[in-house]
């Protein structure tokens, strides 16, 4: 056993099985931080993302474009959002009690649009999902290669996406309003930011990204679409914001962690293991619980998150 | 230019707090017409085949009442923590807490009588779901940990413990999948009428409903609860200890959550499984905001969920409307409840500039 678990078949597919374990938590978690940094806990992540692996599911299979399909899930994400948006931004709802009433809807949306296209087949219906793209050399590197550079273009997207989203926040002036708005709202008002359209588009943006994130399991993790297929994704994206201090890198680590993790209870199944992997699976979440303590001490949460915006509130 | 603005108002009370969910309601039913139509169903049949197949039959109505106890449970268990703000989204972990621990006792109860038994995985039940809200409470009280994200990541952590006994110690003999042996005789909730599931549960849930109710309103425990929830800060300062009434809310919240655990391995299933709740906790969450945070409103938000439950069975047998728009009607619920909260604080104002 130990021997088979230090060969490099193993490893080389465990490095991979991380990478396409992390794709969709990296996803959902970059757009829970840009959201979360103008201020918004969108705690409706976890139905977004089921109706965008729905949407891009069902659209793939109508039009026969994959690209297709993630750029409607993208679009319903966005519109998932933007209702999210009217709730919490401008009529100033409690975040959290709308975030899972987002959830609810859209779970119970996804659900009854499948049911009404496919009613319940014997044979669920399939897609031809992504095929995985080889990074030319760079693929050719002993152990790491095929791990690291043999991915679907969605993986090599989120892990671009990791800089970019960090860069956005930390080095243009748009990560400035965006930062300001979650940090001190009046003072962003004061000096002539939107606040609440900023926080609309950080929500919009941050939705498309969960939309991508739920649709990259249904057309390329897998080809179909179960009912389960997010397993609680959204809540693990919710908690590595947390563990990685709302920074994009950080919290991308946290989302490798989670799918190495994840991949090694797949690859040592996959070796005729069978143990219980609950106890290694629960790690992600008691370490980010442990991650919590003092959080609020330190300076990276952003000030007004679940505050709503009100001009006439300021000194009131 | 015109604004749209939000001016706060004095709230109004007396018969239009009352009235306020019940219209939440009627607008949800009325919304449910438009997926009801996309799925192609004929409206008046499905709305018919819905409270019909709700309340219909004499087995459907108990039914709809078995359905209803799990929620009235998690809906008081939310209720009683929001009221005192602390944001329980755990409800679905202390429900696996209490269940587990009733499986165990239920299991390992032998020869005891039932007089024994039964008061036995109440208790456990209830002092495990307890124990497992109190984490969170002490985090919160002690460390200043955010409750939302902790109570919701302790759910996880809860269900991989209780995979992790199904796949070990609890694991059946012999089974090769994720289930305990079945709880002995003894141990279940007996059935109260006659070819029907309606069990002890039941009529235990509508007690805890006016035990709430009491806490609530009778007695000083539900007065601090209620001042920590208003404004901690003046609470304490007027010499309420917060810390413990945190912490004490959180107990009675999750044992209630527990005891909806207990409920479901007592009364439905008999062993502990890992799909044992549908999602009860977080259903729980919406019931009370429906229910304005009260017990009665929280016993009425569930009945009308099981009614939706139960019915869409029937109207998607009936009208191939397919039943997951019962997902649907509750998510618009908590939605259109949240915005008529709302309007009952503010009222809206065109401004023009």
């Amino acid at each position: 056993m130990i021997g088979e678990m230090l060969s490099v078949t193993f490893i080389t597919g465990l490095l991979g099985a991380m990478m396409r374990m992390a794709t969709p938590i990296i996803f959902a978690m970059l757009g829970e931080i840009i959201t979360e940094r103008a201020g918004v806990l969108n705690l409706g992540i976890e139905g977004i993302m089921l109706m965008g692996a729905m949407t891009g599911f069902l659209v793939t299979l109508s039009t026969g474009s994959l690209w297709t399909g993630v750029l409607a899930a993208a679009l319903v994400g966005m519109a998932f959002a933007l209702f999210m948006a009217v709730l919490v931004v401008y009529l100033g709802l409690s975040q959290h009690v709308s975030g899972l009433g987002i959830t609810l809807f859209a779970t119970g949306l996804a659900m009854f649009i499948y049911r009404l296209y496919f009613g319940s087949p014997t044979v669920p219906p399939i897609v031809e999902p992504f095929t995985r793209i080889e990074i030319p050399l760079l693929s050719q590197i002993p152990i790491l290669g095929q791990g690291l550079f043999h991915h679907y273009s969605l993986t090599y997207i989120a892990i671009l996406l990791i800089p970019a989203v960090a860069i956005l926040l930390y080095k243009t002036k748009v990560g400035l309003k965006i930062r300001t708005v979650g940090e001190n709202p009046f003072a962003a008002d004061t000096v002539g930011v939107n606040v609440n359209l900023t926080r609309t588009l950080c929500l919009v943006a941050g939705g498309a990204l969960m939309g991508i994130g739920g649709a990259f399991l249904t057309l390329a993790h897998q080809n179909m679409f179960l009912l389960d297929v997010i397993g609680g994704r959204g809540w693990v994206a919710v908690a590595m914001v947390i563990f990685g201090n709302w920074d994009p890198v950080k919290g991308a680590i946290g989302a490798l962690l989670f799918g190495l993790v994840d991949g090694l209870q797949l690859r040592l199944q996959g070796l005729g293991l069978h143990v219980s992997f609950d106890l290694f699976l629960m790690i992600p979440y008691l370490i980010t619980v442990i991650a919590l303590i003092g959080v609020s001490r330190r300076a990276s949460v952003p000030a007004a998150l679940l505050q709503p915006y009100r001009r006439e509130d300021k000194g009131g | 230019m015109t604004r749209i603005q939000l001016v706060k108002r004095a709230p109004l009370t007396g018969w239009y707090r009352v009235l306020l969910p019940v219209l939440a309601v009627v607008t949800t039913l009325v919304l449910s017409a438009i997926p009801i139509l996309i799925a192609g169903g004929n409206l008046w049949q499905s709305y018919y085949y819905l409270f019909y197949g709700a309340l219909g039959t004499r087995f459907n109505l108990l039914e709809t009442f078995v359905k209803a106890s799990p929620l009235i449970f998690t809906g008081l268990a939310v209720a009683f923590a929001f009221r005192a703000k602390f944001w329980n989204i755990g409800a679905e972990g202390q429900l696996a807490a209490g269940a587990i621990v009733a499986t165990w006792i239920g299991i390992s109860g032998g020869g005891a009588p039932a007089i024994v038994l039964l008061p036995a995985i109440m208790i456990g039940g209830f002092l495990a779901g307890g124990a497992w809200a109190a984490v969170p409470a002490l985090l919160k009280t002690k460390l200043n940990v955010d409750d939302v994200v902790s109570t919701l990541l302790l759910n996880f952590v809860i269900l991989h413990i209780m995979g992790a006994l199904l796949f070990g110690p609890l694991q059946k003999e012999g089974a090769s999948w994720p289930i305990s042996e079945e709880i002995v005789e003894a141990a279940r909730y007996p059935i109260l009428l006659a070819r029907s599931r309606f069990h002890l549960g039941i009529p235990l849930a509508f007690v805890a409903i006016l035990v709430i109710w009491f806490i609530n309103s009778k007695t000083v425990f539900g007065y601090r609860s209620r001042a920590v929830g208003v404004n901690i800060r003046a609470a304490r300062y007027g010499g309420i200890n917060t810390t413990s009434v945190i912490l004490r809310t959180a107990l009675i919240s999750g044992g209630l959550a527990g005891l909806a655990g207990v409920g479901e391995v007592a009364a439905i299933q008999y062993h502990l499984l890992s799909d044992l709740s549908p999602g009860y906790g977080y259903t729980g969450i919406v019931i009370a905001m429906l229910g304005n945070l009260h017990p009665v409103g929280v016993g009425l938000a569930a009945i009308f969920f099981s009614i939706i439950n139960v019915g869409s069975q029937t109207m998607s047998r009936m009208t191939g409307v397919p039943s997951y728009i019962s997902g649907v009607i509750e998510g618009m619920a908590l939605i259109v409840m949240l915005i008529f909260l709302l309007m009952n604080e503010y009222k809206v104002r065109v401004v023009r500039k």
